[in-house]
């Protein structure tokens, strides 16, 4: 059978059995709430999957008895006994169905019109009272179920557990401890459990002749009985247990592990003792045994992803809509109870990105995007969470919509909504009832969804997360705590307090002391640590925790461990006073009253029975503010990726004066030195210094920069042919590939604006300023001329579509003496020539939007005055071919992009052949 | 909850859900000399002197955690809680072990006392004039022979959050 569909029947199957008790307990309580919208929710669900498999018939019945109950839950109908027996009986009907369903594994032919049709009436409230007469769709014969339970292979999903695992586990638990396991291997039991059970124990595998019937809880008829007799293959294979037993088990291991450690920190205090090697061996059957249940419990996340793409490609054709489902990490493990837990919300998200998300083909076209939209879920572990990611390149979430909701359902007025963020505005989507469909679907639209996905979430202490932005798409991110899992922690002391930190998240440890090789420096008070040439961000623990010494402060800042973090790409140092050893623990939740601080992800019990707190790297990483910064680069990074692709320049970041770090690209500078500010002399009123035989001024970024007499100092040396500058900085920071963007620009002269390095705000100087300063000051007014006066005449057409290479092309080449005009396009370009202006050679840029470089050179080489104009390309691709194609479209030279001194020469080149030509 | 909202007069001599006549079961405990009792069945353990891990960052009520055999309990100090200065160092205190929702809270107080058996013509709602933040985590009051006991409500005692408010 189809696994998406046996993975239908289980669910339903549960899905059913629940809402019997549940809607048993609505007629009692008509005005529980809460009742109401979880059966409510599980309707919902099973018409959502119906409509998925295609499956009409059953899909009507539920659709039908959605709408009585949404009328319940909207208060148009009043709860009556006869109405409530007709969606029990509706619900029977849907079980019938589902019976004949797993036997032929298609819908029985037919209708179940008297049925729908009395639901509608209920729902319109016509319903008169008692008139149950009419039984509606002939159930199935009983034969139907009967053949099916016979029939039918336990369902894969969710807590089966190969026999050979369990056996595993049965070899590896110890004597005296396995009574605690014994329920695990179930005995084969007397009679079928009664279907409400969701699970019901399998034999053992070996001879049992007499099997009852397996799992798939079919009907609550009495066909279960008679089906006993055959015996499937897969359930010789596989036996279905009960998840809280499992869950029994784990904890019970759990414990085993934590005596385990503490008899093995008894044994480490004692030198000789009969006792080593049997705790040796008990060591080692506690290890395999955690290792055999946590394997019962770890799922791949691919599991629950299996119906996803099914689910999308149906979605997509009834949509008509183009889709592209990515599934990125799907061998991620998690827990299993989680991932049921979470296999609705994704469901429901990656529906509601879908539908609501991605446009149809024609506005996608519209709004300039490709015309399959793509839903991307991405899975991995990060510093101990499970993050989900369902990320859409749709349409992003109508804001205005969601406020109109608002205020529409009373949960904001306009007032309110005004000052809020669109962050904020976002949420409300979380609220229940909340929809922004414009018209109820079949596929979502009713408001159940995303409070249901919060709900599940959070019961499982996750948190989610939501990005949008209008018309690049949305991204929800689920991050899932492990909650109840073994792991090996650091443990370490910080102001007389033992804290563990997952082994995970941390990279090394550094001793900092004042005798060793690392020292931990401090800028403004902040504490860093070089670490290889790096420099590494601290975070004080007591400061962060705010512990305050408890013996005073006689302990000195001499030693000091650093322990190196990592959370996504965030390196950074913790500090703490002593490191312990690194020892097993089972992370246990922190009371609810303290699970509002972000530092702890939770709590365990030492082997020496402490309790000690577990840190949380990332709330770590986000309390001390770096975090958002490092995924706004990197978001920042990806959206502009998708416009450009290359473009990664080396950057030299430094310190000099007040406010962020600086940079400079790379490739302006000549040298890096340190001068001896002894050395250092005055000339003109301006310092210089002697550098290679020649004097070099020296040029301080801060004008009101007093050059110290004595020590050394980090110069950046820019040297254009044979002058050369030395610009006085206070510390060379680092190198970094980066993509630069400028995304302000700045007033000040000598500064290009800022931009985002390394996670930084930082301000991107204006390397031409600076030498033209020093030129004009060292050089003097006549020898500026004189080598302007023999280029003077050359005239430069610049086109680039960054405007970071225009201000940085246009002031080295106004150093080398070229008068520079500087364009953003190829059609601005074109338009400078109809309106008349001549240029003597033209340098442009190879990608540029809309029209490319070698399309504006064929424009040019067409006709028209510019035609005989020598042309330069620039281009970060420099390889035989795109020369070839370069020469063909019409370029006289090709250059690399970042090769300053080849562009100046190709320039001097071009213009000596021209004059010569001419 | 019903009695979340205490009508402001004080002569109702007997609760609304406590059946006149009846007797109830309470765990005492002094806190800076006052009696206090909570639900018999609401305690599960009554502890000495524990080894408590500090956490930092928490609400000063909570004084920390400690292992009881194998269960994590969270500490609370119910003299910050009531409002009272911290216990002296000197004075070791005990602690009665509370459930609430599956977590398990250890409640330190001075001394734990008896268990009694009080009627529940002896109770009465709180005056109207209690300190607010006694008033808040008590149910009401027991007239005894000499002394009055003040019923912690437990739940309430647990919940920071109106504190914070407050």
């Amino acid at each position: 059978m189809d696994d998406l569909l046996s993975e239908f029947l289980t669910e339903t199957n549960e899905n059913l059995s629940v809402l019997d008790v549940e809607l048993v307990r609505l007629e009692q309580n008509p005005n529980n709430p809460e009742l109401l919208s979880n059966i409510f929710r599980l309707v919902h669900t099973i018409k959502g999957t119906c409509g998925f498999l295609g499956l009409p018939r059953l899909e009507k019945v539920a659709h039908a008895s959605e709408n009585v109950l949404g009328k319940f839950r909207d208060g148009e109908l009043t709860i009556t006994p006869e109405a409530v027996s007709l969606i029990l009986q509706a619900l029977d009907t849907i079980k019938s169905l589902l019976a004949v369903l797993e036997a032929t594994e298609a819908e029985p032919p037919g209708d179940d019109l008297p049925l729908i049709e009395r639901l509608n009436l209920c729902a319109e409230g016509k319903l008169g009272g008692g008139s149950p007469a009419a039984k509606p769709a002939p159930a199935p014969e009983p034969t139907a179920p009967a053949v099916a339970a016979a029939e039918l292979p336990i369902p894969s999903s969710s807590g089966n557990v190969t026999l050979d695992e369990l056996e595993a586990l049965w070899n590896a638990t110890p004597g005296p401890t396995s009574t605690a396991l014994a329920p695990v291997a179930p005995e084969p039991a007397e009679e079928p459990a009664p279907s409400h059970d969701l699970v019901v124990p399998d034999p053992e595998p070996a001879p049992a002749a007499k099997v009852p019937a397996p799992a798939a809880a079919v009907d609550n008829g009495p066909a279960g009985t008679e089906a006993a007799a055959k015996e499937s293959a897969v359930a010789a294979q596989t036996i279905r247990v009960n998840v809280d037993l499992l869950e029994n088990l784990m904890t019970m291991v759990s414990e085993l592990v934590l005596t385990r450690n503490q008899l093995l920190q008894i044994l480490r205090s004692q030198k000789e003792s009969e006792f080593a090697a049997p705790l040796q061996r008990l060591n080692h059957v506690t290890s395999e045994l955690q290792e055999g249940v946590m394997k019962t419990r770890m799922q791949p996340i691919g599991n629950a992803w299996a119906k996803l793409p099914r689910l999308v490609r149906d979605l997509a054709h009834e949509l008509a809509k183009k889709i592209d489902l990515q599934m990125l990490g799907a061998d991620t493990e998690l827990d299993r109870q989680v991932l049921e837990l979470i296999k609705d919300p994704l469901t429901h998200m990656v529906r509601n990105s879908a539908d609501h998300g991605l446009e149809t083909p024609a506005e996608r076209l519209r709004s300039g995007k490709s015309e399959t939209g793509r839903i991307t879920l991405n899975a991995y572990h990060e510093g101990g969470h499970i993050i989900i990611e369902i990320q859409d390149d749709g349409k992003g979430l109508a804001i205005d919509k969601i406020k109109q909701k608002a205020i529409q359902n009373g949960l904001a007025t306009e007032g309110e909504l005004a000052t809020m963020s669109d962050q904020q505005i976002i949420q409300f989507i979380m609220k229940p009832g909340f929809s922004t469909a414009a018209k109820v679907t079949n596929v979502s639209g009713r408001g159940v969804g995303m409070d249901v996905v919060k709900t599940n979430i959070e019961k499982i202490g996750g948190t989610i997360e939501i990005k949008s932005q209008q018309g690049k798409g949305s991204t929800f991110v689920i991050k899932i705590p492990l909650t109840l899992a073994i792991v090996s922690a650091l443990i370490v002391e910080c102001a007389g307090e033992r804290f563990a930190i997952p082994q995970i998240s941390v990279v090394e440890l550094v001793r900092a002391a004042a005798d060793s090789e690392h020292t931990i420096e401090r800028l403004k008070g902040t504490p860093v640590l070089r670490l290889r040439n790096r420099l590494l961000p601290l975070v004080s623990l007591q400061q962060l925790l705010r512990l305050d010494d408890e013996e005073g402060k006689d302990k000195k800042d001499d030693e000091t461990f650093i322990v190196v973090t990592q959370v996504g790409t965030y390196t950074f140092g913790i500090m703490v006073d002593r490191v312990f050893d690194t020892e097993e623990i089972v992370v246990k939740p922190v009371a609810p009253i303290l699970r509002h601080i972000e530092m702890f992800s939770g709590n365990t019990i030492l082997g020496d029975g402490s309790v000690i707190m577990i840190l949380d790297p990332n709330g770590i990483a986000s309390a001390t503010g770096e975090m958002a910064m490092g995924e706004n680069v990197s978001k920042e990074a990806t959206s502009v990726q998708a416009t450009r692709q290359e473009d990664k320049m080396a950057l030299l970041l430094f310190r000099a004066g007040a406010g962020a770090p600086k940079a400079v690209p790379l490739s302006l500078v000549a040298r890096l030195e340190d001068v001896d500010l002894s050395s250092v002399e005055s000339s003109n009123g301006l310092p210089v210094v002697q550098y290679r035989g020649k004097l070099m001024p020296l040029v301080p970024i801060d004008p009101g920069f007093v050059i110290q007499t004595e020590g050394r100092q980090p110069v950046l040396v820019f040297a254009d042919g044979d002058r050369s500058m030395g610009l006085i900085v206070d510390e060379i920071v680092d190198i970094v590939e980066e993509r630069l963007v400028v995304q302000l620009t700045a007033e000040r002269p000598g500064m290009m604006g800022s931009a985002i390095i390394a996670g930084k705000a930082t301000d991107v100087i204006d390397a031409g300023f600076f030498l033209t300063q020093a030129y004009k000051d060292w050089f003097g007014s006549s020898s500026t001329e004189g080598y302007e006066e023999e280029k003077s005449q050359q005239r430069v057409l610049l086109v680039d579509d960054s405007p970071f290479f225009r201000n940085l092309l246009t002031p080295l080449l106004s150093v080398a003496g070229y008068d520079v005009t500087a364009v953003e396009n190829a059609t601005e370009a074109l338009a400078l020539c109809e309106s008349g202006e001549d240029f003597d050679v033209i340098v442009s840029d190879i990608e540029m939007p809309g029209m490319s470089g070698f399309d504006f050179a064929e424009a040019v080489r067409q006709g028209g005055r510019w035609s005989a104009i020598p042309m330069v390309a620039l281009s970060s691709h420099a390889s035989p071919r795109d020369l070839d194609r370069g020469r063909q479209a019409g370029f006289t030279d090709y250059v690399a992009k970042f090769d300053r001194d080849a562009l100046l020469y190709a320039l001097q080149q071009t213009l000596s052949e021209q004059k010569g030509a001419a | 909850m019903s009695n979340a909202k205490l009508p402001t007069t004080t002569k109702k001599a007997k609760g609304d859900e406590i059946v006149s006549g009846g007797n109830q079961d309470y765990v005492t405990m002094t806190i800076a000399d006052q009696l206090f009792g909570i639900p018999v069945l609401q305690v599960q353990d009554v502890l000495g002197h524990q080894r408590i891990t500090r956490i930092p960052l928490a609400p000063p009520e909570v004084a920390g955690s400690l292992n009881l055999r194998g269960r994590i309990v969270t500490a609370i100090d119910v003299r910050l809680r009531l409002g009272l200065t911290s216990r002296p160092k000197d004075k070791p205190g005990m602690s009665i072990v509370v459930d609430l929702r599956g977590e398990l809270y250890s409640l330190m107080v001075d001394s734990v006392g008896e268990v009694l058996s009080l009627s529940n013509d002896d109770f009465e709602r709180n005056p109207a004039t209690l300190d607010p933040r006694w008033r808040e985590v008590s149910t009401g009051i027991y007239r005894l022979n000499g002394q009055l006991m003040v019923v912690l409500d437990v739940p309430r005692l647990l919940n920071f959050t109106t504190m914070e408010a407050a």
